[in-house]
């Protein structure tokens, strides 16, 4: 089984040996003060507004986000899939080469070579007339002149790649044939066909059952360990992020709010708008019938942003500082964040403002507490 | 099947049945090319549960399990094919239509899609008004009272919100819409298809507050359906899972994400990604092997054996019953994960 196992890695790295790699934690991608604006009908609406970071080659980059916050926009941009109506400044960088305002003739040449998408729905990313391997070897003949015959064996060895049970059988089949999770593994496989650098997974597993999820992320992290792709997933679950990210941007109102390792955001939340949206997720944790711990309101509308902090209408800690909008900056090694208010700390972790973890724990424990009482009342 | 009466872990508020669902079986017909009946999907196949007066019931499962259908089977829309579902009492499957419709007052369903669920040309007002004109509230100053208190309920100003349509609203308004609607009539059980799957986090916490906040205002009892188990978890009282068309774990929340019994149960748990909050570390979720079975041919015995890591001989020859294991925890398996007498091993363990 091992044996098989390795040689099938293998083949699968000679695979993707032609493109060449660099080295791990080499910047692969950095976005600077990202700017996307659409005019519609006269009013101007602000979809990112001025988004920073980077992306170090083979590494898993989660974008988190509410609807609306930007986080697909963004990502659009880089592969220069925005309409005409958008008015794109800023700078995103991969390898070295300037993504924002390459003529279109140039970029149709990147997509899919370097940088590929997943979208949300798989079944509206494929085309329901054509079979699955004809699909495929089109995307394959697109980036590379290799005979009909040729590319639908490396179709076959694609599917393989994302493990589609019966691959050769499924080759002929049409996308109705196939459930949700095999339709995402299949667009995943086009994604791979043109051996891209950076695959950008826009809410690829929303769709899916959390059973169906779990299987396509350990497969996209499977692909990310063996093919040394790089990986934005844009995603609005934080705990998803937390599974499988290696860093984590929190995103809202078209900006970055959060920038950190996962394990370092998740152990000390500072941005109070990450802290919410922390506390709000349903936990297997927690008591039935606890009530959320919510906040207020809606997020704005971009087409008439808040002056100073987008956050400061529904922030508690809020106060007069917040009307300057607070830097995204790096406050400690390693954790960026844009709040003039962090809660948390590495001291204050147990307290009651602490990162949304110390308070869980604390919930837990207190449920516990209870529940002994309860039990010894009982006895 | 007695064991609603002694469910363990909380005890809901009403002692009275709500709802008996007697093995309910509701099939459809897959049609060929030129409409020829073919193959049968078997959405639905003998379910029995119980439900109390002011409980919640989760139901989860995968996509393709019959939640919705056993849902739509409750409510009889579409009648299911055999079984007895009785609602206060009196079998809604023998019910004529008007009678059947004068039922209906008391169960109501929110789905999932809320932009799906309103008429884009109605006023918020109009919207909430219908129900109490399908029902026959005559007198329009007493609808409109009726309204305002609603969509007071429900947290949305009748002055700001009244006149607007749906597409002024945000997913969440028109979530709220549609609870109005439902609670007009002030019903008894209401139907959650899935009713904050399509929320970002944030609302989605809003509104599972409101659900909360009604049911201990109005004493609504909810069937809520979610293939979220996190969210199930949040809400119910009892949860039950579905895998292809079977009810195969049923008992109270605590005890069953505690102890699952199923090992379908267990691979669900073990698939939701998420953050540990006792040690602060990252749970990586392990994913099942394998895709679910087709509900057309659903493979004999468990059906979820060609999925099982502990499947043998016996399950494919002998479809598991239903029994109880634990105070009102009942599960359908041959090889449970739990038997009473190691039962202290697992809670030393939980704990």
């Amino acid at each position: 089984m091992s044996g098989e196992r390795t040689a099938r890695r293998e083949e699968v790295l000679s695979y993707a040996g032609s493109a060449t790699r660099r080295a791990p934690g080499e910047a692969l991608l950095e976005v600077r003060d990202l700017r996307v604006c659409f005019s519609r009908g006269g009013r101007r609406v602000n979809a990112v507004n001025g988004l920073s970071y980077t992306l170090n080659a083979g590494e898993i980059l989660a974008i988190i986000g509410e609807s609306g916050s930007g986080k697909s926009v963004s990502a659009r941009t880089l592969m220069g899939l925005l309409p005409p109506s958008a008015q794109v400044s800023g700078s995103a960088r991969f390898e070295g080469t300037e993504l924002i305002g390459m003529p279109e003739k140039e970029m149709r040449s990147w997509r899919g070579a370097k940088i590929a998408m997943v979208f949300q729905d798989p079944a509206r990313s494929l085309n329901p007339t054509m079979r699955i391997g004809a699909q495929i070897t089109e995307a394959i003949r697109a980036h590379s002149a290799v005979s009909k015959k040729e590319a639908a064996e490396r179709a076959v060895e694609l599917l393989k790649l994302v493990h589609l049970p019966a691959a050769e059988r499924r080759f002929f089949e049409y996308p109705h044939q196939l459930s949700g999770g095999m339709r995402q593994r299949v667009v995943i496989a086009i994604a791979l066909a043109g051996q891209p650098r950076l695959l950008i997974a826009d809410e690829a597993t929303t769709a899916l059952d959390v059973t169906t999820q779990a299987q396509i992320m350990e497969l996209l992290v499977e692909l990310q360990e063996r093919l040394g792709t790089a990986i934005i997933m844009i995603s609005h679950d934080l705990g998803l992020a937390a599974s499988y990210a290696q860093n984590v941007v929190v995103m809202y109102a078209g900006r970055a709010v959060e920038y950190a390792t996962a394990e370092k955001l998740f152990a000390n939340v500072r941005m109070p708008y990450t802290r919410a949206l922390l506390g709000a997720i349903p936990l297997l944790e927690r008591e039935s019938h606890a009530l959320l711990p919510v906040i207020p309101g809606q997020p704005p509308d971009p087409a008439a942003l808040p002056a100073g902090c987008p956050f400061r209408p529904r922030c508690d800690s809020a106060t007069e500082a917040c009307l300057e909008p607070p830097r995204f900056a790096e406050h400690e090694p390693g954790h960026w964040w844009a709040c003039w208010h962090p809660s948390g700390g590495e001291d204050a972790r147990d307290a009651h403002i602490g990162g949304a973890h110390a308070r869980q724990a604390r919930d837990v424990r207190q449920a516990q507490d209870v529940r002994q009482v309860k039990d010894g009342a009982q006895r | 099947m007695t064991m609603t009466r002694e469910a363990g872990g909380r005890r809901p508020t009403g002692e009275r049945l709500l709802l008996e669902v007697r093995n309910v079986v509701q099939e459809f017909a897959v049609r060929g090319p030129g409409g020829v009946k073919g193959a049968k999907v078997h959405a639905v196949s003998d379910v029995s549960f119980d439900m109390r007066a002011g409980e919640t019931l989760g139901v989860v499962g995968e996509t393709g399990s019959g939640k919705s259908t056993l849902a739509r089977s409750v409510i009889q829309a579409p009648r299911p094919k055999s079984g007895e579902v009785r609602f206060l009492g009196t079998d809604l499957m023998k019910l004529g239509r008007r009678a059947l419709t004068e039922a209906r007052r008391q169960m109501q369903m929110v789905y999932q899609d809320p932009f799906g669920s309103l008429d884009p040309r109605w006023k918020v007002m109009e919207l909430v008004e219908e129900p109490l004109l399908g029902y026959g509230v005559r007198s329009a100053a007493k609808r409109r009272e009726r309204v305002c208190e609603l969509l007071d309920l429900v947290g949305m100003d009748p002055g700001v919100f009244g006149k607007r349509r749906p597409h002024e609203l945000s997913g969440g308004q028109c979530q709220r819409v549609a609870i109005a609607r439902a609670i007009a009539l002030n019903p008894a059980l209401i139907v959650c298809d899935e009713a904050v799957a399509s929320l970002d986090v944030l609302i989605q916490a809003q509104v599972l507050n409101l659900f909360e906040r009604l049911r201990t205002e109005l004493g609504l009892s909810y069937l809520f359906i979610s293939h979220d188990l996190a969210l199930v978890k949040q809400v119910s009282d009892r949860v039950a899972v579905m895998h292809l068309g079977q009810l195969v774990e049923i008992g109270p929340s605590d005890d069953l994400y505690r102890r699952p019994l199923h090992p379908y149960t267990s691979a669900l748990l073990n698939s939701i990604p998420g953050l540990d909050p006792a040690t602060g570390r990252v749970r990586r979720p392990a994913a099942p092997k394998g895709e679910p079975p087709s509900p057309i041919n659903p493979p004999s015995g468990c059906r979820f054996r060609t999925r099982c890591p502990l499947a043998q001989a016996r399950c494919e020859q002998q479809a598991p019953p239903m029994r109880e294991l634990f105070p009102g925890h009942q599960v359908a398996c041959h090889f449970p994960l739990a038997q009473p007498g190691t039962a202290t091993a697992n809670h030393a363990e939980a704990d």
